[in-house]
């Protein structure tokens, strides 16, 4: 198991321009949106990393940009990363699709798409899981519904 | 007029493909899920599983309540792990507010979250037995699990949806009569469970119906991020209780049980171990609960500061984990719950393609799913 530093450390030499936010709860990485692909794919191939499990992934709507949020686990190692990305497009958001990587990526990004409308470049199969087609994107804060939502 | 091409392909078959679509009402779904089967024959080519019949936005809902109201919607995603659900919820709140929980609160959530995995644990048992044809072990099974919601109502008032823990503790102290009933409940399930294994553990039937069925190597388990007792059937160690230990497990002696197996068999065999477990875990702490208070001091108004927080936690299906983003007010910003299910659902079209139809109900079945936990 790597420590926060040593983990930092190595993150930094894949990838010299990823950011790391103080005072976080578990280690985190603000990696750019194009980076993000590559730098995972080593994360994973490393033996040092190993981070072969991939959690949980998310997105936030920070009304200003979208990030998306991977938590990554290590079986071997069990130590744990956080990556973010930050998307300022809000009309046609993108980011690489995991699905190479980490099978269950696939349908984390499929929930993602129907929930935020953030779209996967290299995703098998892009398409809404819950809701219907023309339903709008009800997790985004600019998401409006009269009949079901009562403003307070 | 058919052409004579057409009559060919209909008897001599080139397009023998066929689409069934096996839910949304299927019993053996175990709620409203739809899969749509490819069959070649009897065998199956691959399934698409189809998801969001009762889906209700929960995380949408959780952005618009404190947390305390949260606490009552984490029941209705994984009803089966409803403790669990509160508690991951809870402790994410007192992780934030750095509220240390009494000691007394611990042993009881830990117990309650035991019980809660036996009772849950019945329940696939005796409906894994009905999907196969073995109608005695759904009778056995309730029988048993009955005893346990008892011990809950007395407690709570619910059997179900508990919602009993809260931020810092518990709603309300425990039921003077919990230790006993727990204790007499903990010795005639261990005259009882032996009969689980001469029902159905044994029974060739039964078993040829398991073995071999269903492979999901340790990669594709990983992979998928398969967690649980249908993760650890196939020899991937991910119980969150030993990796991250919370509540009381630090302080008890257990067993993370793992099957090399990787078939249906090998996740059956985890649950009937894994119960014996629980019963272990529930002896070693009910004697030694502490006292004391059943509730830390909270405010009233809970506030999380600025932050991400992160937890993950045990249920009886796998790893939950609560992702919060709080901005500060006395409702989260944002609040993602990675369930169990959701994961454990999709691998079903890499395991089950390639055997026979009547072995997809044994495969579903042996993964244990709960839909409402899939579509939140």
């Amino acid at each position: 198991m790597l420590n926060r530093q040593e983990l930092t450390d190595i993150i930094r030499e894949f990838e010299p321009e990823v950011i790391f936010p103080d005072g976080t709860q578990l280690l985190e990485a603000v990696v750019p949106a194009e980076k993000l692909f590559t730098l995972i794919e080593k994360l994973k191939s490393d033996k040092r990393t190993a981070f072969n499990y991939l959690i949980d992934l998310t997105a936030v709507d920070f009304s200003t940009h979208f990030t998306v949020v991977y938590h990554l686990d290590s079986t071997d190692f069990r130590h744990l990363v956080v990556l973010k990305s930050l998307i300022a497009d809000r009309e046609n958001p993108k980011v690489d699709s995991l699905t190479a990587l980490y099978p269950t990526a696939e349908y984390f990004e499929r929930e993602i798409f129907d929930l935020f409308g953030i779209r996967f470049n290299n995703h098998p199969n892009m398409k809404r899981l819950f809701l219907e087609d023309d339903y709008g994107y009800p997790l985004r804060k600019d998401f409006k519904d009269e009949v079901n939502i009562i403003e307070r | 007029m058919m052409s004579e091409e057409i009559i060919k392909d209909v008897i001599v078959g080139e397009h023998e493909d066929y689409i069934i679509n096996m839910g949304p009402q299927h019993p053996s779904t175990h709620g409203v899920l739809r899969l749509e089967v490819c069959l070649k024959g009897e065998t199956v080519k691959y399934l698409v599983p189809h998801v969001g019949y009762i889906h209700r936005g929960i995380e949408k809902m959780c952005e618009a309540n404190t947390y305390q109201q949260i606490i009552h919607l984490t029941d209705r995603m994984d009803y089966l792990s409803a403790h669990m659900n509160n508690e991951a919820v809870c402790m994410i709140v007192e992780d934030a507010m750095q509220v240390e929980v009494p000691e007394r609160v611990k042993y009881i959530r830990t117990i309650l979250d035991e019980l809660n995995r036996i009772a849950s644990h019945q329940l696939w048992w005796c409906a894994f037995g009905m999907d196969l044809g073995a109608l005695t072990s759904f009778f056995y099974g309730l029988r048993d699990r009955e005893h346990i919601l008892d011990i809950f109502e007395e407690s709570f008032g619910s059997r179900l949806l508990h919602s009993f823990v809260c931020p810092g503790g518990l709603m309300h102290d425990v039921h003077p009569n919990f230790q006993k009933r727990t204790k007499e409940f903990v010795k005639y399930f261990k005259t009882k469970l032996p009969e689980y294994d001469q029902l159905l553990t044994g029974n060739i039937i039964f078993q040829n119906r398991a073995i071999g069925i269903g492979h999901m190597s340790r990669e594709t388990a990983i992979g998928f991020g398969v967690t649980g007792p249908s993760g650890r059937g196939s020899n991937f160690s991910c119980d969150v209780r030993k990796i991250a230990p919370y509540g009381a497990y630090d302080k008890v002696q257990f067993n993370e049980i793992l099957e090399p197996g990787c078939d249906v068999f090998a996740r059956y065999k985890v649950r009937m171990a894994e119960m014996w477990e629980s019963l272990s875990i529930i002896e070693q702490l009910i004697d030694n609960i502490p006292e004391g208070d059943y509730t830390a001091k909270m405010k009233p108004i809970i506030k999380l500061p600025a932050g991400e927080y992160f937890r993950r936690v045990e249920t009886a299906r796998g790893e939950l984990a609560v992702y919060v983003v709080s901005d500060g007010n006395k409702s989260p910003y944002r609040m993602k719950f990675r369930t169990p299910n959701f994961s454990n659902l999709f691998v079903m079209n890499e395991i089950a393609s390639g055997y026979k139809i009547a072995d997809l109900i044994a495969i579903s079945g042996s993964l244990d799913l709960v839909i409402p936990d899939i579509d939140r």
